[in-house]
């Protein structure tokens, strides 16, 4: 009996040691995580921190001085550049480590071995999209070339070092919470990273949906309704700019065939209203008479930030800036000398191809007349806790045919329809283009950003420049395919060779503008050119609107300084307002109001066109114009099961100020003919109606900054690691694109001169650690709007007050 | 007496080894010197319940509990960061707690 007893007590404790010890679903091991010795606790960081600090690490070659600022920003200051990049990946992983490995795990497809099988779709998704390929071909071509092999080999060996340095007690809190280990960095993550941009600013496509959009309405209506050059436009290089070169030949477009619609294939939609701003005004514009040059890239915003501040020296560099967490460089920034931001440019770099397969074996597709073999390629997805999965892709010369998943391929006798679409994309191809950050870093003026240009591959960017010898310029900047105009608006026929890229644009072809007579560049991801340059880029790109502000307001400025940038990057006037709220607002009869519709009527009237955090008529406005946008496509573009794409804002804009009585206006489903008028007025009436509905009489709670949701999460959605809903202006379409949890992940004012000076904020902190005071200590500055002026160190021995901190590595 | 060493031994092997030896020191000290399974028990149960709040504090209060009002949130307990605390000591104790009981058994099944 006694025996008896103690078996049971031993056995319950050594059942709940190991239910304490075990992850169950999402839920941490209770134990592991909440013990004080290895678990979260572990993780608080003290507020009082060594003033000095020495490190001895394998590999170093000499010493490293690492300083730190008042935000815990690192000035790494290296004897040669070996150790400039070590040092960059050490300091990094150190602060940052979880989220190199989450980004590169889920470009990677390799999600599923730490979540589990609900993370296999994504895993699959990324994999089929040919992210694995591509990152192998771009390792190919960066250690092909030994300066970018040595900065990657470096930048390795110190994330590693860092890595080797962890005990579990150690690991980042995001570690203990998914319960597994940090693991060695390879090279081929810092390709990984460049894949993930590429995901998210060149990973979209609305060629299913414009395709569908051909088959349901003709090539007439779409043409009318999707036109290649938008009705309002303001576009970077100015109009009038002079092409000063011959161009090639435009290739033939080819025999015209629309492919079969092949519904198992979702690629992700391109996503409107994604963007940034970048701009530089030169000496005649400004108040020191030398550039100033601004930069806000629009990303997702969350925690840690995508972006890392760190100032590089060595002997053959003194840079700062911002980088991405895990890639070596400098990404956009400044030195004495220049200083260069970037903007998406929206090119058209991803194209799908129908396939034609000779039998259900799927072994060979016809091509150029004959029939060619599929290479297949097996991709291996790690499953937490159950057996891997094993996934066989298919690739024609274009690249990997995209299936949606296994489940969904064609089963049971439908096995023999030949369709599939294979993916060409320009994240495939072996690319170098770490080496322009590399020489943009250390870059002295204009033909040093010229040359630094030509080894950028992708997602392409517009990039700003400024110099300190009073150049200013601006080049939409990436290999562009040589294309036929349109070739991939639609899906193409993959059999073709006419529809194949047809080689590239030259490199110092691609449009670019220095030191334009109007005294300004800039950018806010609208169309790259007017429509007398030579080549085709894409169709479609952002709207103007801020462009178009951006432009009116440099091109009005004078003596300006720093803070006029620093104001303007906050600017929230909206353009579509401007453009349409007349026209929206003479379509209203306030005879026929009620009392609530005579009130906002009254409010959007006299609205100054600013979306400001308390403006009541920005959130009518935005409702009504929402919905007069919805109303008016909805029917006709929503089909349950078929990706369509509606036509645009700007299209829209045509419609409402020159068509009014275009059948579009028109309700198929009542018996009257509808007019704009009509419309306009229903969606007022539907505004009012829901928002008395949802936040009463029209009054402050009705104010934008409430309206719209505004928070920044933490990378793995974690409740309290965010900042919950905070009330803020802007929103797609004014230079302040801040909405949800998208907007300015970077604000950065650069003043050149003799001396130059830089100013900058991200909406978080240096430390990825919850536990750090460091983690969000810059999110105010940013949401009040204002900037941080950066610390730029001339050397490492030179005094500051604003160094709070010092560490010294040596070799070992 | 139970109590003391408990005490002292858990704190000391919390630097060094996994976190659930504690059920293994609560469980040896009970076997050689413990009394009752009820007095067994809770010595084990405070002992570690106050080396864990003590352990805890040292990294928290220097942090102004900064990391651990952030984490209770991910847990459905009031998210005041004392409560994570108390949860934190009281998993703590229920192992010790265990591991002394289990002692004490063993050691009366001997016949001790």
């Amino acid at each position: 009996m006694k025996f008896i007893k103690a078996f049971i007590s031993i056995a319950i404790t050594a059942i709940l040691i190991w239910a304490l010890n075990t992850k169950f679903g999402a839920t941490p091991p209770i134990g592991t995580f909440l013990n004080p010795s290895t678990g979260f606790w572990q993780n608080a960081e003290s507020k009082h921190s060594a003033v000095t600090e020495n490190l001895e690490l394998p590999g170093l070659l000499g010493k490293v001085i690492i300083r730190y600022d008042e935000h815990r920003i690192p000035h790494i200051f290296a004897e040669n550049d070996h150790d400039l990049y070590y040092a960059q990946g050490y300091i990094t992983a150190h602060d940052r480590l979880w989220e190199m490995d989450i980004q590169t795990r889920s470009a990677s497809g390799r999600l599923s071995e730490i979540i589990g099988p609900k993370a296999l779709e994504i895993d699959r998704y990324h994999r089929r999209m040919g992210m694995v390929y591509g990152a192998e071909n771009t390792l190919r071509g960066i250690m092909k070339n030994p300066v970018a092999k040595m900065m990657v080999t470096a930048y390795t060996e110190g994330v590693n070092s860092y890595v080797h340095s962890l005990v579990p007690k150690d690991y980042p809190i995001e570690f203990k919470l998914l319960d597994y280990a940090p693991e060695d960095w390879k090279p081929i993550n810092c390709a990984f990273l460049l894949k993930l941009m590429s995901e998210t600013l060149a990973g979209g496509s609305d060629q299913f949906g414009m395709t569908n959009d051909l088959k349901r309405y003709g090539a007439k209506e779409v043409n009318d309704l999707f036109p290649d050059y938008p009705y309002f436009e303001d576009p970077i290089i100015p109009v009038g700019t002079k092409w000063d070169f011959k161009p090639l030949p435009t290739p033939k477009p080819s025999a015209s065939f629309l492919a079969e619609m092949t519904e198992n294939i979702k690629p992700k939609e391109i996503m409107e209203g994604i963007g940034s701003n970048n701009w530089a005004i030169s000496g005649s514009k400004s108040a020191t008479g030398y550039p100033i040059l601004a930069n806000d890239p629009h990303l997702n915003l969350t925690f840690p930030s995508i972006w890392y501040q760190v100032q590089l020296s060595s002997p053959t560099v003194n840079v700062n800036g911002v980088s991405l967490p895990g890639a070596p460089c400098i990404v956009i920034g400044y030195n004495q000398n220049i200083s260069w931001g970037v903007t998406n440019v929206d090119a058209d770099v991803l194209d799908w191809y129908q396939v034609k397969f000779k039998d259900k074996t799927k072994n060979e597709y016809w091509y150029n007349n004959q029939w060619n073999k599929v290479k297949k390629r097996v991709e291996v997805i790690g499953v937490r806790g159950r057996k891997p999965v094993i996934d066989t892709v298919l690739y024609t010369h274009h690249g990997p045919v995209v299936y949606e998943d296994e489940t969904k391929k064609p089963k049971n006798g439908r096995e023999n329809i030949p369709v599939g679409v294979a993916l060409r994309w320009i994240a495939h191809d072996e690319s170098d283009d770490l080496m322009c950050f590399y020489l943009l870093n250390r870059g002295k003026n204009y033909t040093d950003y010229r040359k630094a240009l030509t080894y950028y591959t992708a997602p392409a960017q517009n990039f700003v420049f400024a110099s300190s010898d009073k150049d200013i310029a601006i080049t939409p900047n990436g290999k562009f395919p040589l294309k036929f105009k349109d070739q991939g608006k639609f899906i193409l026929d993959g059999s073709d060779t006419a529809n194949d890229w047809h080689g590239w644009i030259p490199a110092d072809e691609n449009p670019t503008v220095k030191n334009p007579p109007r005294g300004f560049v800039s950018s806010a991801n609208q169309s790259s050119t007017d429509p007398t340059y030579p080549y085709y880029i894409n169709w479609r790109f952002e709207q103007y609107y801020r462009g178009k502000r951006i432009n009116d307001k440099l091109g009005a400025m004078q003596n300006a300084t720093v803070d006029s940038m620093r104001v303007m990057q906050m600017d929230n006037y909206s353009i579509l307002a401007q453009d349409v709220l007349p026209t929206m607002l003479k379509y209203l009869d306030p005879s026929k109001m009620d009392n609530d519709q005579l009130k906002a009527f009254d409010i959007v009237k006299k609205w100054d066109k600013h979306y400001a955090a308390n403006s009541i008529g920005a959130s009518i406005f935005n409702r009504w114009w929402g919905k007069f946008y919805d109303t008016l496509w909805y029917a006709n573009f929503h089909i349950q099961g078929i990706s369509m794409k509606s036509p645009s804002y700007d299209r829209t804009e045509k419609l409402l100020l020159t068509e009014p009585n275009s059948k579009w206006f028109d309700d198929i489903d009542t018996p009257v003919k509808e007019n704009a008028a009509d419309i306009v007025n229903r969606a007022f009436n539907s505004t009012i109606d829901v928002m008395v509905q949802k936040h009463g009489e029209p009054g402050e709670k009705w104010q934008w900054g409430h309206i719209k949701e505004t928070f920044i999460d933490h990378l793995a959605n974690l409740q309290g690691f965010g900042t919950g809903d905070f009330s803020a202006g802007g929103t797609g379409g004014v230079i302040d694109a801040l909405r949800n949890n998208n907007g300015p992940s970077w604000r950065m004012v650069v003043q050149m001169g003799p001396t130059v000076k830089g100013y900058g904020v991200f909406p978080g902190g240096e430390s990825g650690n919850p536990g750090s005071f460091y983690y969000r200590d810059m999110f105010q500055t940013w949401k009040d709007g204002k900037l941080n002026e950066l610390l730029f160190l001339k050397s490492a021995d030179e005094s500051s007050d604003r160094i709070k901190s010092t560490l010294t590595l040596s070799g070992k | 007496m139970l109590f003391l060493i408990i005490l002292i031994l858990s704190f000391v092997s919390s630097y060094f080894l996994p976190w659930w030896m504690v059920a293994i020191v609560a469980f040896l000290a009970a076997f050689i010197i413990g009394k009752t399974p009820g007095r067994s028990f809770w010595s084990g149960f405070a002992a570690i319940f106050i080396v864990w709040t003590m352990l805890a504090l040292f990294k928290s209060i220097p942090n102004n509990n900064m990391l651990a009002s952030r984490v209770v949130q991910l847990f459905p307990i009031p998210h005041k960061w004392v409560f994570l605390l108390v949860v934190t000591a009281a998993i703590g104790g229920l192992v010790g707690g265990m591991g002394a009981l289990s002692g004490v058994l063993l050691k009366r099944a001997f016949g001790k």
